[in-house]
């Protein structure tokens, strides 16, 4: 366990003091939402009706776009696979380092993306429920990008691979983040939704670290 | 069935029991082709509601069964080139991913065109057809997969968690977007449950599906047999490079 705190620990100094994750997809979403007005038309009315589903696009994609970092550099320079043959299963290695993605970018990207709905014109007491549904599905998020990142870890461009492996597989997040954003808060409104999002996160967890471990031991053969 | 699938794990067996096989297969697929064909464009009804257009579904819907079957297919092989390092389970999971993808595709483009006539549109965004979008990326995914990597080893690797994770996708995707769409839209779409189909428009379906299975056993077939070729000659030619 020792290991395994150490290890989201490492992860997270290294994100943070190198940059890029976390405040690069901040930049992302923000050029994402300058984009929108242009693209769509400036009508207050028409932005408002979008917001959420337009906040979450720009979440998934700002976490896709990270999810090269997870395992990429570890490969490269060789620590992935001394981590390997350290006593703790790379299964849990990989989740550990699902869980420093998530500490290190998801999260505070779920937690400052639904504020810049007041950008689209999305209403203050519309916030709370985007904010809600997007930190319930942000774990599941990281664990979809770490499986997808271990994929690709020793690929040469595998920029464009990243977002066909992952896609589909944000499906079922979307569909319930939607559904618990734009619902009223409660047990009759979004609390259905936040928690098949929460299911969504459990399912996820149990398929990621086999997962990732399963595909980065192809590329220590 | 462990000891038979190791005895099919000789390429060269398989390759001789494929040969055997083929002929009988091709005739049998001819066959019920001719007879489903026929049945369905010239021996069944014209539906009261549709009129002619209804004899789409016999081109339609077995290719949407198989997109899905095929998908389970190569999941399944996939796992037991994992479980039980099969020689020739990577070749077949490979090998099935195009002819899913074409089936995926074929689904798509008559369902659209069958949609133009009943549905006014051609697309819909319903459970169904986003369903069945997705799992031509996951098809498509798949193969990408195999395309990145220049080592065959190193690919059948990764491509093997991308089909299991895939497949385990599969009905979560189904699950989501079925809520999805009775949250949006309440159920007017054509849909063949509820009311149970005439025998006389269900025989030439059935029959169409045998067709289509029999036809994927024969591609299939043939493109293990493909794949096993490539082998060797990548093999042969790595022996010619190390023997200079």
């Amino acid at each position: 366990m020792t290991e395994f705190t150490a290890l989201v620990k490492r992860d997270i100094a290294l994100a943070f003091r190198q940059g890029g994750g976390m405040s690069a997809g901040l930049s992302f979403i923000l050029a994402f939402l300058v984009m929108v007005p242009l693209a769509i038309g400036p009508d207050q009315a028409t932005l408002s009706r979008l917001a959420p589903g337009l906040l979450w696009l720009a979440l998934l994609l700002a976490v896709l776009l990270t999810a090269e970092r997870i395992f990429q550099q570890d490969h490269d320079d060789g620590s992935l696979e001394l981590l390997s043959m350290c006593p703790l299963p790379l299964e849990l290695t990989c989740l550990a380092k699902a869980i420093a993605h998530w500490i290190s970018v998801t999260l505070p990207l779920a937690a400052l993306a639904a504020p810049l709905g007041l950008l689209l014109n999305l209403g203050a007491d519309r916030i709370v429920p985007v904010a809600l549904a997007m930190l319930a599905g942000s774990l599941s998020l990281s664990f979809v990008a770490a499986i997808a990142g271990a994929i690709t870890a020793g690929l040469r461009r595998g920029g464009l691979l990243v977002p066909l492996l992952v896609l589909p597989l944000y499906v079922p997040v979307l569909i319930f983040g939607i559904a618990a954003s734009t619902g009223n808060l409660g047990p009759t409104g979004n609390l259905p939704s936040l928690l098949v999002l929460l299911a969504l996160t459990m399912i996820t967890m149990v398929l990621q670290p086999w997962a990732s471990a399963a595909a980065l031991r192809a590329y220590f053969r | 069935m462990s000891s038979s699938m190791q005895i099919l794990a000789n390429p060269n067996l398989f390759q001789r029991i494929a040969a055997m096989v083929l002929p009988w297969l091709a005739a049998a697929t001819a066959l019920s082709f001719a007879a489903g064909l026929y049945l369905a464009f010239f021996a069944s009804p014209a539906d009261y509601q549709q009129g002619e257009t209804v004899r789409i579904m016999y081109v339609h819907v077995p290719a949407a069964w198989m997109a899905l079957f095929v998908y389970v297919l190569m999941a399944l092989a996939s796992a037991v080139a994992l479980i039980f390092r099969h020689p020739l389970a990577d070749a077949a999971a490979k090998s099935a991913a195009p002819l899913g993808a074409a089936f995926c595709f074929l689904a798509l483009a008559t369902g659209s065109l069958w949609g133009k006539p009943m549905w006014g549109t051609w697309w819909v965004w319903d459970a169904r057809l986003t369903s069945m979008f997705v799992l031509m990326l996951l098809y498509l995914g798949y193969i990408a997969v195999w395309q990145a990597f220049d080592d065959p080893h190193r690919a059948a690797a990764l491509a093997r968690v991308v089909a299991l994770v895939g497949v385990i996708n599969i009905p979560i995707v189904k699950f989501s977007v079925d809520w999805w769409n009775t949250l949006h839209q309440p159920a007017s779409v054509l849909k063949l449950t509820g009311t149970a189909i005439h025998p006389s428009m269900l025989w030439p379906l059935l029959l169409m599906a045998l067709a289509y299975t029999l036809l994927y056993a024969c591609l299939h077939l043939l493109a293990i047999g493909n794949e096993i070729a490539v082998r060797k000659i990548r093999a042969t030619r790595l022996k010619d490079i190390e023997a200079r």
